[in-house]
């Protein structure tokens, strides 16, 4: 791995070559798929409208890109950089390729609790204002994350948080959720079922500012944080001991990079639902590409945020006029580029 | 301790384990009992008996024997399938988190089934469950194909674990797409999703039979080559297991198992994750013992949830894999704060 | 001559380790393999127990290719112990040895009264018969190292190849490991090569020393003919006084300085 010392004044930092390349190559791709995002749809436009139609107030175009597209293509962006951050951090922390949010209680506790939602007031979310149609689903699911998530931790931690035990609870708490939202689904008339699928799914259909500026707030906030925590989260891959001997607290570093993870996933969850495969994808496809020893937080969330924007794209185009839930499409595209990684990688 | 008393020793931990073992086989006699008298109409145990070795034409007789007995041995095979299979899949892997469900069985039946209904109209019990063997089997294979060509002789577990989880996810996504565009399939699809052994009939359970007992006499050939592979790769080279050949006979085992359990039972695979972890403290790092006790364990749990789920919410019932997650996660995870975590 | 390695060329993957390297081994010597970090003993020693598959060249054992004698057949002859193995936690130390008794047992026959015999011998052997029922993780370092030689005797193998078997041991459980060798080929007769990093204790328990750096084997044959000053420059670059071991008679190594490179 070629590093590169990067110092100023007292501050000095290692900088990886490939991982800066692979980050630069990444938000270049992001770009490229926002516009076509941005030009692609019922209406397609030509990038000099796109443009023109952005600044100017008056046009449809402009009511098409600023209110439709931009703010949607934006939510996946952000969701899916978070969810991909907080899977990074999860398998750093568990050293497990195999955890996800899941495993923290998150994505399991909000599909409970917008499942019951769903299935419950299926008739009243039809009749009251819109208002509530549109919040009402995204406070209970990060009411349900962060309950899940809560439940997660406090059964976890015992004199502290050992990632093992984290694990083992995790597992058998998503058990909880998942069965209780597999039932939940039984109950109610087939056809909230299928609402519920497609939030379950994870969609970014009619998805507007109002869910971009949560994600954006929380991953303003959270980003730098867990940039910070790297140092001990590269510590954190060796045993305990190593880990205390290097000068780590263990647990303080822990539970925060942990309530970090949670935050994030809670957060992209509530504004798109649990996207499929995101979280657990992305750390794996950026370690392959990167080939560090540990999923690379930054490049983690840019692979999470292509990933996302360029299925939101197939989802939104492929089949129109039906259109996808985004969700499906992530792991249509995710998992064959994962098993293709794989593949290369033992050559 | 001289050389001659090690061996009374060694005879100690064997009786142990067989008294274990008895133990194990009695809870789930007793369950068995349980689930075959026990159930919205209720059979005293005389007429359950009578209705076994005399049959008479009686109201009790057909409940017993078209009923629960169907049921009840649905269950055993079951939890036996998903038990052995999760221990197999755990030690293979070296990892706890690993499920029967991670090569891809799961969603492999869920999406030939679901694709069954909507492309081939398939529309009875029966014909769904050969679908979903037959899609749990094809997706467990082709798994196992990804991490044998990306592997130098043979898959690693890592590969194999990323191989199911990205396959899995595939399928997932194409299932989920079927049924919001089939309403009728996505009835189906929720029901079987749910996780249960009620109203199979014995035509499911000779149908599941032979693939479960395959796959535990797999297991069970398996157990000394995965007893060395838990010291590693060259260990268990160095003591002479061929390596490929004991990860591909377990892998096929867990197909077998976890595919015929899945297909007839729908999601149940977690039983697989949660119920070696029950069992190791008993067992130890055998897989000759720890094998057999999983098995053992998941047979009178997954009966036990479901006599549950009869009495708990009269008159209807509640699916065997809702009381399962709600007792045996529970279970599993006070059992994981008291101790201290085996590692695997 | 029990064990032979005819021009073979070992690596992994692109990276060759050792390249057209020819070694031989005669039956009831202790052989011990010398050489800088990285030279490619232990890479050598896999492939011996045929951990390793040649990409060139081939491994005998008594006279025929290993990688065609069945795998099984050769655990009955030829047992290998890894560097720094890992067990699963938990495992009792009896466990571990009996796991030695693998390649003699059969689906029907899981545990005969020679298994028995064997694993209490090994455990007796080892003086670990006290310490039998105790997790191999609550062991000290040196338990935990006679604890796998007592897994590998267990195997019964004339052949024993020992990858490092003192590392991380303090002095005098080194010596306790290496008497343990000496007495299995002395009372035992048993064919032991292994990789030693120090090499006056190399010098005092073996037969026959093997030199090697990049891949090549520099000199071979017995300990005084081999630790020579000429050879400690030309393999270690180290300048070092070689002269009678009070206690033993052999080659004693007495570090000067590391020759200036360049």
């Amino acid at each position: 791995m070629t590093a590169l010392p990067l110092r100023v004044g007292v501050a000095s930092w290692r900088v990886r070559l490939r991982g800066v390349a692979l980050t630069l190559t990444g938000l270049v791709l992001l770009a490229l798929l926002m516009a076509l995002n941005m030009r692609i749809g019922d209406i397609a436009m030509t990038l000099s409208e796109v443009v023109t139609g952005t600044f100017d107030a008056g046009s449809a175009a402009h009511f098409v890109i600023m209110e439709l597209r931009l703010p949607r293509a934006l939510t996946g962006a952000l969701v899916g950089a978070a969810l991909a951050l907080s899977g990074a951090l999860i398998q750093s922390i568990a050293r497990n390729p195999l955890a996800s949010p899941e495993i923290l209680g998150v994505t399991t506790g909000a599909s409970v609790t917008v499942v019951a939602g769903l299935v419950a007031g299926g008739g009243v979310y039809g009749g009251v204002s819109g208002l509530l149609a549109t919040l009402g689903v995204p406070a209970l699911a990060l009411l349900g994350g962060l309950l899940g998530a809560a439940v997660v931790y406090g059964l976890a931690w015992r004199r502290g948080l050992d990632g093992y035990r984290l694990v083992l609870v995790g597992i058998g708490v998503a058990a909880v959720f998942t069965n209780v939202k597999f039932w939940l689904l039984t109950v109610g008339d087939v056809n909230d079922t299928s609402r519920a699928m497609v939030w379950i799914s994870g969609s970014l259909n009619g998805r507007g500012w109002e869910h971009v500026a949560p994600t954006a707030l929380a991953l303003a906030v959270l980003v730098p944080l867990t940039l910070l925590g790297t140092r001990s989260l590269d510590a954190l891959r060796f045993g305990d001991d190593t880990v205390t001997a290097l000068g780590v607290r263990v647990n303080p570093a822990r539970a925060l990079l942990i309530l970090a993870a949670v935050l994030l996933a809670a957060v992209a969850t509530a504004s798109a639902g649990p996207i499929a495969f995101v979280a657990l994808a992305s750390p794996q496809i950026a370690l392959r590409i990167v080939g560090s020893g540990r999923p690379p937080l930054l490049c983690s969330a840019i692979v999470g945020a292509v990933l996302t924007t360029g299925a939101d794209l197939i989802a939104r185009t492929a089949f129109s006029p039906i259109e996808l839930p985004v969700g499906i499409v992530t792991a249509v595209l995710g998992a064959p580029y994962l098993i293709h990684l794989i593949w290369r990688s033992r050559k | 301790m001289s050389a001659t008393a090690v061996a009374p020793r060694l005879l100690g931990v064997r009786r142990r384990r067989l008294g274990v073992l008895l133990a194990l086989l009695a809870s789930v006699a007793v369950a068995v009992v349980l689930s075959v008298t026990i159930g919205s109409k209720s059979v005293p145990l005389a007429d359950a008996w009578h209705a076994l070795t005399a049959p008479t034409g009686s109201e009790n007789d057909l409940v017993i024997r078209s009923l629960r007995l169907p049921r009840t041995a649905l269950g055993v095979l079951a939890g036996l399938a998903l038990g052995v299979a999760g221990a197999l899949m755990q030690g293979h892997t070296r990892n706890p988190l690993a499920d029967p469900g991670l090569l891809g069985v799961t969603q492999g039946a869920a999406f030939a089934m679901v694709a069954s209904i909507i492309l081939l109209g398939a529309s009875t019990l029966l014909t769904y469950i050969w679908y979903g063997l037959a899609g749990a089997l094809v997706a467990s294979v082709a798994v196992f194909a990804l991490g044998m060509v990306g592997g130098r002789g043979g898959p690693t577990p890592v590969t194999l674990a990323l191989a199911g989880t990205a396959v899995s996810a595939l399928l997932y996504a194409l299932t989920s797409a079927l049924v919001l565009l089939d309403e009728q399939a996505m009835d189906v699809f929720r029901f079987w999703q749910a996780g249960s052994i009620a109203s199979r009939g014995a035509d499911v359970v000779w149908q599941v039979l032979p693939f479960v007992v395959a796959g535990l006499v797999l297991a069970l050939v398996n157990a000394p080559g995965l007893n060395a592979l838990s010291l590693g790769e060259d260990v268990a080279r160095s003591l002479g297991q061929n390596i490929p050949l004991t990860r591909t006979i377990g892998i096929a085992a867990v197909t077998l198992l976890s595919g015929a359990a899945v297909a007839a039972c729908g999601s149940l695979a977690f039983v697989g994750l949660i119920v070696p972890h029950l069992a190791r403290p008993l067992s130890g790092t055998d897989h000759r013992w720890l094998l057999p006790y999983s098995g053992l364990i998941g047979a009178a749990l997954l009966l036990t949830a479901d006599v549950i789920g009869r009495v708990v919410a009269p008159p209807g019932e509640l699916e065997v894999g809702v009381v399962l997650a709600l007792l045996g996660a529970p279970f599993f995870v006070f059992l994981v704060r008291r101790r201290k975590p085996v590692r695997l | 001559m029990r064990l032979q390695a005819a021009g073979v060329k070992l690596g992994y993957g692109d990276r060759v380790i050792v390249d057209g390297l020819d070694l031989g081994i005669e039956a009831g010597t202790v052989t011990t393999i010398i050489g800088p970090n990285g030279c490619g003993k232990s890479t050598l020693l896999r492939a011996l127990g045929r951990l390793l598959k040649p990409q060139g060249g081939e491994v005998l054992l008594d006279g025929k290719r290993i990688d065609r004698i069945p795998t099984r057949e050769v655990a009955k002859i030829l047992g290998v112990l890894p560097q720094a193995p890992s067990a699963p936690e938990g495992l009792t130390v009896a466990d571990l040895v009996a796991r030695g008794r693998h390649p003699h047992q059969t689906w029907y026959r899981q545990w005969s009264s020679d298994d028995e015999g064997a694993v209490a011998a090994a455990l007796d052997m080892t003086g670990l018969a006290d310490l039998a029922e105790r997790p191999l993780d609550e062991l000290s370092g040196g338990q935990r190292q006679r604890a796998w030689i007592s897994m590998a005797l267990a195997q019964g193998t004339d052949l024993l190849l020992l990858d490092e078997p003192t590392t991380f041991l303090d002095l005098a459980h080194q010596v306790e490991v290496l008497e343990l060798v000496r007495h299995l080929h002395q009372e035992a007769g048993r064919t032991v090569v292994m990789v030693l990093h120090d090499l006056n204790l190399a010098a005092r328990y073996a037969d026959r020393l093997v030199a090697m750096r990049s891949g090549r084997v520099i000199a071979s044959g017995a300990p005084h003919e081999v630790l020579t000053e000429e050879l400690l420059r030309e393999v270690f670059e180290l300048d070092a006084k070689v002269i009678a071991d009070p206690v033993a008679g052999t080659p004693l190594v007495v570090p000067i300085g590391t020759l200036s490179r360049g």
